[in-house]
């Protein structure tokens, strides 16, 4: 396998750390709205994620810069094209990063609720865009001989498929929230969440599945071989079935790792979809940006490699390590224990 | 593309400027703070955790500014500055990830375990979270000054398939750029930290609340300040012998130098900087002195702008090399002038500090309120002029900045995302200086909010770091 290939693969795993982890993240932001009835509830709910999402906020700076320094042109590519709804990207990360800070230091019940809303819009903007970015960028750009992207925002980036596909995003951010919040907290909120979690399940299968076959007919003239799409898309149905006996029996760990599983085979499908490729052109005539044609040179990739076989290890370690930390269960603000 | 490149540098410009607003106070704040929990850990006394908690506060709101101003820094190359991130990816774009995978990583989790998992770890550990939060800012400000040298002093590379490749990575670790500047960083990192500490400790003592906690930290500060603003001034020496063989430009810019010197060379204190007609009138002129600052000696003469530009020009074709040379020179000149001051500010209050009698001079202890913003004034001139007087190169030497922006990115989009920007910067910077003031006032003494938390950095109730 080629340098190449291999920073392109862990991209993708990068991603796929990301909305495994931030994934909850953003579905507890949202849960901040539609599941707390005050706030008590709303600090409790926040606090599950209290100490991890500023790493898990991480995966994604990483993948960012990994885009960079392995793919100078797909880096410069996508963040120029996607100008616009970058934009809006970092705005929503921004507000959410400092209302978990600002919310709790202010004087009244309204600067409160102000922060809250950031926190919310924060947490369901997202992955609203990159449910977008993913599925338009397999659709295709109209992109000119020097990799410049000039697309609409209405049309080329925004389009009904690419909508559902940032609602499937949205909605599985909730769902694995919810089954986390399950996994953290205790009594009625985690009864209330395990009730609504069951029915946001239905909801994302019914957007996914007709998401998932609008987006197979976009991805099928790109795969050489139509089998391996079709096999991504029926691990996610797959996975998404074996986890309903696990929530008719509240079990919601199982029920969790398998939201955990649909994330990685969604986020994984678009990079089997895009290989090898990483912007696809919608311009007759014009050959796509290929991974090989976006790539840095040997000597760098090479440095890299060895920075990341060192390093991706040791981070795994204490992130994991963390997790293991605040295993306990919330309880009215506090943790079990103590 | 005029208009383009214009409001992407602007926006470039401020979006950095204040995200360097924060960084400094984090790095500098962070170190004092773990320092003052080291000294908890082995000395057992209540009154140094009392400090560790309250500074923190502090620590955390201004983190947390400072991550979220982060993520703009890491996108906007691309999004802003595409054929910028086209040229360079392959050698800028390696300490970007390697920053993220080595600093951003360590920080972000530790600060987790510092904040929430007080009583879920050993003491021991607990002490390690803060040094390692610490060692992570320390770590992320040298991968992202690795870029920048870059930028100034291209290092380790070679010209290949129409872009900058790295083809020697100890080239580039060993830039001498880098050398000069993660010093002089660090270093005016820390002083922003001391500084804010002994300002606000001044006030508090000067009010008679909490006089032993905010002397003892007040006492540590000042030690940390004077020894990081005497710093400041040695590796901003070495800077400047660094600029005088590599960046010859910006250091003949910084001292509105337009024609060769004499021997030895005079440093100009103040001058009117007349660009149209090339010259400088009305100069306060040292004698020797620049002489020393570029080479160490009181010998030497130093290039003007005229020469330089005109060598510029047989190397690089027609054109204008000149950096706007009234901004270099007078943020150079703010930047030394206000590190001056840190340091005989630092000096005297230490000084009657020594001698005990610190809390009777008034003055002092106002001017110390008014200090803390001092190192934000160099700080964000010493960036001014370093990135403007390496103009008109995006890389110096290699790239122009004209040349560098998303061809793609229309002027009315940037306009859109400046004012977006700009406009959300506003509110964090408003709210983070009310909130400032606000737990100033009420103190360390303030009584635990309803729900618990909120005072106590270390279990605050769903407040991330």
């Amino acid at each position: 396998m080629m340098l190449s290939e291999f920073w392109f693969i862990l991209i993708g795993v990068l991603f796929v750390g990301f909305f495994y982890l931030e994934g909850f993240d953003f579905g507890v932001g949202m849960s901040t709205q539609f599941l707390a009835k005050n706030e008590d509830e709303r600090r409790v709910l926040i606090k599950t994620i209290g100490p991890v999402w500023d790493a898990n906020e991480v995966w994604l700076i990483t993948a960012g810069g990994a885009m960079f320094a392995a793919f100078p042109h797909w880096y410069a590519t996508a963040f120029s094209g996607y100008y616009m709804a970058f934009v809006l990207l970092l705005l929503a990360l921004i507000v959410r990063g400092v209302s978990f800070e600002f919310r709790e230091k202010g004087p009244s019940k309204k600067w409160r609720y102000t922060w809250d809303l950031a926190l919310f819009t924060g947490s369901i903007l997202p992955p609203f865009l990159f449910g977008v970015f993913f599925t338009s960028l397999v659709q295709g750009l109209p992109m000119d001989e020097g990799y410049h992207v000039y697309a609409n925002f209405f049309g080329d980036i925004v389009n009904l498929e690419s909508v559902l596909g940032g609602v499937v995003f949205v909605l599985l951010s909730y769902v694995h929230g919810l089954f986390f919040i399950g996994l953290k907290t205790v009594g009625d909120l985690r009864e209330r969440a395990f009730q609504q979690a069951k029915k946001m399940y239905a909801l994302t299968g019914i957007v996914s599945a007709i998401y998932l076959f609008m987006f197979v007919q976009s991805a099928l003239p790109l795969m050489d071989n139509a089998a391996i799409l079709y096999g991504m898309v029926a691990a996610y149905a797959v996975f998404y079935f074996i986890a309903l006996p696990f929530l008719l029996k509240h079990r919601e760990g199982w029920s969790f790792l398998m939201t955990g599983f649909m994330w990685i085979v969604l986020v994984s499908t678009y990079f089997v979809a895009l290989f090898p490729n990483v912007v696809i052109n919608s311009v007759e005539g014009i050959a796509n940006l290929s991974l090989y044609d976006a790539a840095s040179g040997d000597y760098s990739l090479k440095i890299m490699t060895y920075v990341a076989l060192t390093m991706v290890p040791i981070v795994l370690g204490y992130t994991i390590w963390s997790y293991y930390v605040f295993r306990k269960r919330i309880v009215g603000g506090k943790e079990d224990g103590y | 593309m005029m208009e383009e490149v214009f409001l992407a540098r602007l926006q470039f410009a401020s979006t950095t400027l204040f995200h360097f607003l924060f960084v400094p106070l984090s790095i500098g704040l962070v170190f004092l703070i773990a320092l003052m929990q080291t000294l908890y850990y082995f000395k057992k006394e209540e009154i140094y955790l009392k400090m560790t908690k309250f500074w923190a506060i502090f620590f955390l709101i201004n983190f947390a500014v400072g991550v979220v101003t982060g993520i703009i820094q890491e996108f906007q190359f691309g999004m802003n500055w595409s054929e910028y991130s086209r040229f360079v990816g392959d050698i800028f774009g390696a300490p970007l990830a390697v920053e993220a995978l080595l600093a951003f990583f360590l920080e972000s989790t530790f600060i987790g375990i510092w904040v929430f998992g007080e009583k879920k770890v050993p003491k021991w550990v607990h002490l390690l979270s803060i040094w390692l939060v610490s060692l992570g800012t320390i770590l992320s400000a040298f991968w992202i000054l690795v870029a920048n040298s870059f930028m100034q002093n291209p290092t380790g590379y070679r010209l290949a398939n129409g872009r900058a490749e790295m083809n020697d990575i100890a080239a580039v670790l060993t830039n001498e750029k880098l050398w000069v500047a993660f010093p002089h960083t660090v270093y005016a990192s820390l002083a922003t930290g001391a500084f804010f500490i002994i300002g606000v400790s001044a006030w508090y003592i000067m009010k008679g609340r909490h006089v032993e906690m905010f002397k003892k930290s007040m006492t540590l500060s000042l030690i940390v300040g004077l020894i990081a603003s005497l710093a400041i001034a040695f590796s901003g020496h070495s800077q400047a012998t660094y600029l005088m063989h590599a960046q010859p430009m910006k250091m003949a810019a910084a001292e509105g130098l337009w024609e060769d010197s004499g021997d030895p060379a005079a440093w100009t204190l103040f001058a009117n900087i007349d660009v149209e007609n090339r010259e400088s009138t009305g100069r306060i002129d040292i004698p020797y002195l620049l002489s020393y600052l570029a080479y160490s000696e009181f010998s030497g003469k130093v290039e003007g702008m005229d020469t330089l530009e005109a060598k510029m020009i047989e190397q690089h074709g027609e054109g204008s090399y000149l950096p706007p040379v009234k901004t270099v020179f007078w943020s150079f000149r703010i930047m030394a002038g206000t590190g001056g001051v840190l340091i005989v500010i630092a000096a005297l209050a230490l000084w009657f500090n020594y001698r005990k009698t610190l809390e009777q001079k008034t003055w002092l202890l106002k001017l110390l309120v008014l200090s803390i913003f001092i190192p934000y004034i160099s700080n964000s001139f010493g960036w001014i002029m370093s990135e403007v007087g390496r103009q008109p190169w995006v890389v110096n030497g290699l790239m122009e900045t004209a040349t560098a922006v998303s061809p793609n990115v229309t002027a009315n989009q940037i306009l859109f995302s400046l004012i977006a920007f700009s406009t959300i910067y506003a509110i964090l910077g408003a709210v983070m200086v009310w909130l400032f003031v606000r737990v100033i006032k009420r103190g360390p003494e303030a009584p635990p909010k309803a729900n618990v938390e909120a005072t106590d950095p270390f279990d605050q109730g769903g407040a991330a770091q």
